[in-house]
């Protein structure tokens, strides 16, 4: 539609009411859906892992039935990573890529509210199983056969919602990609392009080329369901561990993709407060890139126990110690932005320097973890639990907070509490380590994951990281309120709202008006 | 929570500081370490895990300290003055490229040399096979006719039920014990079949430094060797997640000297020879 006959809401404010949030197509509207939906996923996935640590509190089985244990470890891990990681960075995405290149909007405003609306049905959907004869699946997020074609009538449909998922997510990922190759302003070249809008445009890329791979992976898992096809059945001449390297081949590209915008928006919040340019702009480009890369090379890192050629084996190791040295890179080059800097800690800052500390832990552990016969021990352990929940939690999750608490004065053009924040911020380091720490020590120890009760000698640090877990999951509640107060008042936010703005979003007012740059700005 | 687990609880707390401000004596480090194991295997397992994390830790103290004196010393409370000028450095950026990969092939090299030994099955003095069912263990000594089920032991199973008004801590081995162990000669290299009947598990026991599939429909192949001198009982658990008492098929070695174990393995011979015939009658 080139030349549309008449545009009737340019220059006047959104329909009212519910109307309003059913038929937007508005970046700004589909942006804050998506944010919201994701803080819901976050609190459902959070009352999992709450259930999940209050089992693990003390060795015996006190609450859930193991089959119960196993359906919420598999819904924790399904809901957090599609329905709160994901759908937060998309909705990141849509608000702030149009203003940071300076584009009136998405370039496919109707796709992207219908894969919103997909997104939030396939939600309803998986979390339906729950009521459904057998419950809710319990393979694990990694749905392994052939223990994943154990599950009860909520099989097809936890299928029909990842097919659904990811139908959303690979709309959203052309989305961006459409947009940011079409839709930057006059001047503002790729290598002007803010860090956060690259880290999506090369997301948007993992998730277009990874997400077909899982759902044809699925699919498999149907027709060996229900038309007795053996993809991955041994008796019919399948094998089971194809699924897992079909799996994995979707899976290790999709922690990038939860990891990516995390880089993106602290190489945002970095150099705002430390007042000064990113340190190695063109370095942080390329670094995404070659993580990118790397990461449709490594999966079978994942399985190293499955009995792999020994080549198979070296290999993958190999490849997989290679991401350390663009993961290096980043790292080293956000230490040198604070370095000569004018350093403060407001509290999009001090989650960026959480990020910065702990992920950087998660990283160690991951190195660890890719050397073979160390993996041999680690392999299905705590200590893997530990290592992915320090790169997604105090990485991915403490990476979207500091993007809300760097972007809600924007959004909402009121300034939030900071001792509020400041608090949420401080009880959230504290209790993620006292949380995850403890997890290495036990899967060292050897106390193998997804299981429900563990022997006596597990039980002092199950029982420590059970009290993280509660003081963790009850601290959010402070970000929820703070969030609320926020939108409904609060000190006025000006147009640059920190010391030293920088990049397209703080030329406009606070709040962002629903249309912004209808004519393009000038970048030079 | 229970006294003794609060007593328990500052036990641990007293060791993890005892032991660290004790240094070099040998402290339990069983509670937050992987354990040295009682095989050559597990301890190279050991060391390498050792190695990475001290050079992790060593690359830990100077990054962090890096950025531990970026956020202080450039702090704007202080009245730092950001020096936007500072854009880049081709020849620091090149450094921090090209050391990590050093150390990194640094890393790596060991790893191989380990890697074709654990891969090499061959030379074995017996093999086992070991069939992973929901939710036992089933033990064969091939050439023998020896073989038998392992699973929960009873006083476990009756404890974790829901409910079971039975403290797991007043049972003794909670969880990892079973009626019957898988007994094993030391000081001879063992090569283990591992394959399942339903779904994947993972054999699995720590003390042996090793972990393998159990995969439907197909064997996987690992051995063991326990030192000579070091007969035991050592206890692990599946490692895959096989539904829903993938928490409760534990698994237990009884390593005995080559000539006990021979005598036990003809007892078993002749018990399985007794039982074929009764039932032949």
């Amino acid at each position: 539609m080139a030349h549309a006959g008449h545009q009737d809401d340019h220059g006047h404010g959104p329909p009212k009411g519910i109307v309003r949030w059913l038929t937007t197509t508005n970046h700004k509207d589909i942006g804050t859906m998506y944010l919201v939906f994701s803080l819901l996923m976050f609190l459902i996935g959070g009352a999992f892992a709450f259930m999940i640590r209050a089992e693990l509190f003390e060795p015996g089985l006190q609450l859930l039935n193991p089959a119960v244990f196993n359906q919420m470890t598999t819904m924790h891990a399904l809901v957090m990573v599609f329905g709160a990681v994901m759908p937060a960075t998309v909705g990141l995405a849509n608000w702030m890529i149009p203003m940071q290149i300076g584009a009136a909007d998405m370039a496919l405003p109707r796709m992207n509210l219908f894969s919103f609306w997909l997104l939030a049905f396939a939600f309803l959907l998986l979390l339906s199983t729950f009521l459904m004869p057998g419950g809710a699946p319990a393979s694990g997020w990694t749905l392994y056969p052939p223990l994943v074609l154990q599950t009860g009538e909520a099989f097809p449909m936890a299928i029909f919602a990842i097919h659904l998922m990811g139908a959303s997510s690979i709309m959203g990922a052309i989305n961006v990609i459409v947009t940011i190759v079409n839709m930057r302003a006059p001047g503002m070249t790729l290598l002007k392009m803010p860090l956060f809008s690259w880290s999506w445009l090369i997301t948007a890329y993992l998730l277009i080329a990874v997400m077909p791979v899982f759902a044809g992976g699925v699919t498999m898992l149907l027709t060996d369901y229900f038309f007795k096809t053996s993809f991955f059945n041994a008796a019919g001449g399948g094998d089971p561990v194809l699924f897992q390297h079909v799996f994995w081949f979707f899976g290790h590209p999709e922690v990038y993709i939860m990891i990516l915008p995390a880089f993106g928006i602290v190489s945002e919040i970095i150099p705002t407060f430390s007042r000064k340019p990113i340190f190695g702009y063109e370095a942080m480009v390329y670094a995404i890139a070659s993580i990118a890369f790397l990461s449709f090379i490594v999966w079978a890192h994942h399985m190293f126990t499955v009995g792999m050629p020994l080549a198979g084996q070296l290999f993958f190791t190999l490849s997989t110690m290679l991401i350390a040295v663009p993961t290096g890179v980043k790292i080293f080059n956000w230490t040198a932005t604070m370095w000569r800097g004018s350093v403060s800690f407001e509290p999009p800052m001090l989650f960026a320097l959480a990020f910065l500390f702990l992920f950087t832990i998660g990283g160690f552990s991951g190195l660890m973890l890719a050397i073979v016969p160390a993996d041999f021990q680690y392999h299905d352990t705590y200590f893997v639990v530990a290592h992915f929940h320090y790169v997604l939690v105090p990485g991915a999750v403490f990476g979207i907070m500091g993007a809300v608490y760097y972007w809600l004065p924007k959004w909402t053009g009121h300034m939030y509490d900071m001792r509020l924040a400041k608090w949420h911020f401080w009880l959230s380091a504290i209790f993620v380590n006292v949380l995850f720490f403890p997890q290495h020590f036990l899967g060292l120890a050897g106390m193998p994951r997804r299981i429900p009760d563990y022997a006596s000698q597990f039980a002092d640090w199950n029982m420590v990281s059970s009290i993280g877990a509660f003081g963790f999951g009850l601290s959010q509640l402070l970000f929820v309120w703070l969030i609320v107060k926020c939108v409904r008042g609060g000190e006025r936010a000006t147009a640059g709202v920190w010391d030293w703005p920088h990049g397209l979003e703080w030329t406009v007012p606070s709040p962002a008006p629903y249309h912004t740059f209808e004519k393009a700005p000038e970048v030079h | 929570m229970h006294i003794a687990s609060r007593f328990q609880m500052r036990s641990v707390v007293a060791g993890v500081l005892a032991s660290a401000t004790s240094l070099p004596a040998r402290a339990d480090w069983s509670l937050v370490n992987m354990p040295e194991g009682v095989s050559e295997l597990s301890r190279e397992i050991h060391d390498m895990h050792m190695i990475m994390f001290w050079i992790c830790t060593v690359i830990a103290v100077l990054t962090f300290g890096a950025m531990i004196v970026a956020m202080t010393r450039f702090r704007k409370s202080k009245g730092a003055v950001a020096d936007q000028k500072m854009l880049h450095n081709a020849r620091l950026e090149a450094a921090w490229t090209i050391v990590p990969v050093i150390i990194l092939i640094v890393m790596a090299i060991p790893s191989v040399e380990k890697l074709v030994k654990i891969e090499d099955t061959s030379g074995s003095g017996l093999t086992v096979k070991v069939t992973g069912h929901q939710w036992y263990w089933q033990y064969e000594y091939l050439g023998s006719g020896v073989k038998f089920y392992s699973r929960l032991a009873r006083s476990s199973d009756v404890a974790r039920q829901k409910g079971s008004g039975i403290d797991p801590r007043t049972v003794e081995h909670y969880l990892l014990d079973v009626d019957k162990p898988l007994v094993i000669p030391t000081g001879v290299k063992v090569r283990m079949l591992l394959t399942a009947n339903d779904v994947i598990h993972a054999w699995w026991v720590p003390q042996f430094g090793m972990k393998r599939d159990a995969i439907p429909g197909f064997i996987n192949e690992m051995w063991i060797s326990v030192d000579a001198d070091k007969p035991g009982t050592y206890r692990g658990q599946c490692a895959e997640l096989c539904g829903a008492d993938h928490g409760f098929m534990p698994i237990v070695v009884v390593a005995k000297p080559k000539a006990e174990f021979d005598a036990w393995l003809l007892r078993q011979k002749q018990e399985a020879s007794t039982a074929l015939a009764a039932t032949e009658q």
